[in-house]
């Protein structure tokens, strides 16, 4: 891809940003990051655990950038602490803030989200917030002075692919800073329509991490994000009634 | 390490009950918890305890976070 993605001040050459949730063990995590040519990865904030950790050491190894979430946060209150203990643990002020409503859709509480956002804006965060595709909502992040807006496909590891491709094009249309689909990727076609729709960048975990082979996943998804990008780039043909031909008419001589 | 003749103060700690010696420091707490001294923070009683500020006693009562990077997102 030609042109890099550019969020905040850190300008990056892939357009695939990865999760490392949901990966059996860190030898496959870290050949799929490998393969997807991630670089800034997202990791949660938990107690610490004598037999955990190592993803840190890893994202280090590869050179990959590290992006917290506020992931399994209920409220504004709680977003906003995990983010400042992951810039404190971290060393880095971009968060990647979402805020739950409940566990069975693990949808967006955009009440909380925005709340949450405007303190974390006001604290200096470069704040990355996983929200709805609701357009409006996604406005309002951005008057608020996120660096980017995260609109879901289909609730977070569901597979389900982008649910109203009609929404995320108007939130990528209206947008002044870049918008990554989050959530809902099943597969490589969901992450070249995200790009196809606008989307500056495409945010995906599951979709890897749990497919049969993460590593060979992971490079579709890459290969997909730059078809996409390049595809809306390129200026797509409108969708016509009526076949039109390809090739020049037959001479009618031939015919006779 | 706690010694009986010394005093000993009641934390939470990650949820657990916790009994550390009188004047232990944030500092000597994360280091009894995970081997780790980057990638980790510390809330106590819910506001962030900045590394600067972990040389400082812990006191009785307190309930406190240690926290790191796991997988996930």
């Amino acid at each position: 891809m030609d042109e890099p993605l550019r969020i905040a001040d850190r300008v990056f050459g892939s357009r695939l940003i990865m999760g490392t949730g949901g990966a059996s063990n860190l030898t496959v995590l870290e050949r799929a990051l490998v393969a997807s040519g991630t670089e800034l990865t997202t990791v949660a904030m938990r107690r610490v655990d004598p037999s955990g950790g190592g993803v840190l050491d890893l994202l280090e190894r590869l050179k990959i950038g590290v992006l917290p979430n506020t992931a399994g946060c209920r409220g504004a209150a709680e977003a906003v602490l995990t983010a400042r203990l992951a810039r404190e643990a971290l060393e880095t002020d971009w968060v990647k803030l979402e805020v739950i409503a409940d566990e069975r859709t693990l949808l967006p509480d955009v009440t909380e989200l925005v709340h949450a956002a405007e303190q974390l804006v006001d604290d200096g965060f470069t704040v990355l917030p996983y929200t709805t595709d609701d357009p409006v909502v996604a406005r309002r992040l951005e008057d608020i002075g996120c660096a980017a807006v995260m609109p879901l496909g289909s609730p977070i590891g569901t597979g389900r692919g982008i649910a109203n491709p009609h929404n995320i094009e108007l939130i990528a249309e209206q947008a002044g800073v870049p918008v990554i689909l989050d959530a809902g990727i099943g597969t490589a076609s969901d992450a070249a329509l995200a790009m196809e729709l606008g989307c500056a960048a495409v945010l995906l975990a599951t979709a890897v991490t749990r497919a049969g082979d993460p590593e060979r996943m992971a490079r579709a998804m890459a290969d997909a994000v730059s078809a996409g990008f390049d595809a809306r780039l390129a200026g797509r043909i409108p969708k016509r009634y009526w076949a039109q031909a390809s090739s020049p008419a037959l001479p009618s001589a031939v015919v006779d | 390490m706690i010694r009986p003749w010394e005093a000993l103060v009641n934390l939470v700690v990650n949820g657990q009950p916790t009994e550390v010696a009188d004047g232990c420091t944030t500092a000597e707490l994360v280091e009894r918890l995970s081997a780790r001294r980057t990638g980790i923070a510390v809330a106590v009683d819910g506001e962030v305890v900045p590394r600067h500020a972990w040389g400082t006693a812990l006191r009785d009562g307190a309930a406190v976070e240690v926290l790191t990077a796991v997988q996930g997102g």
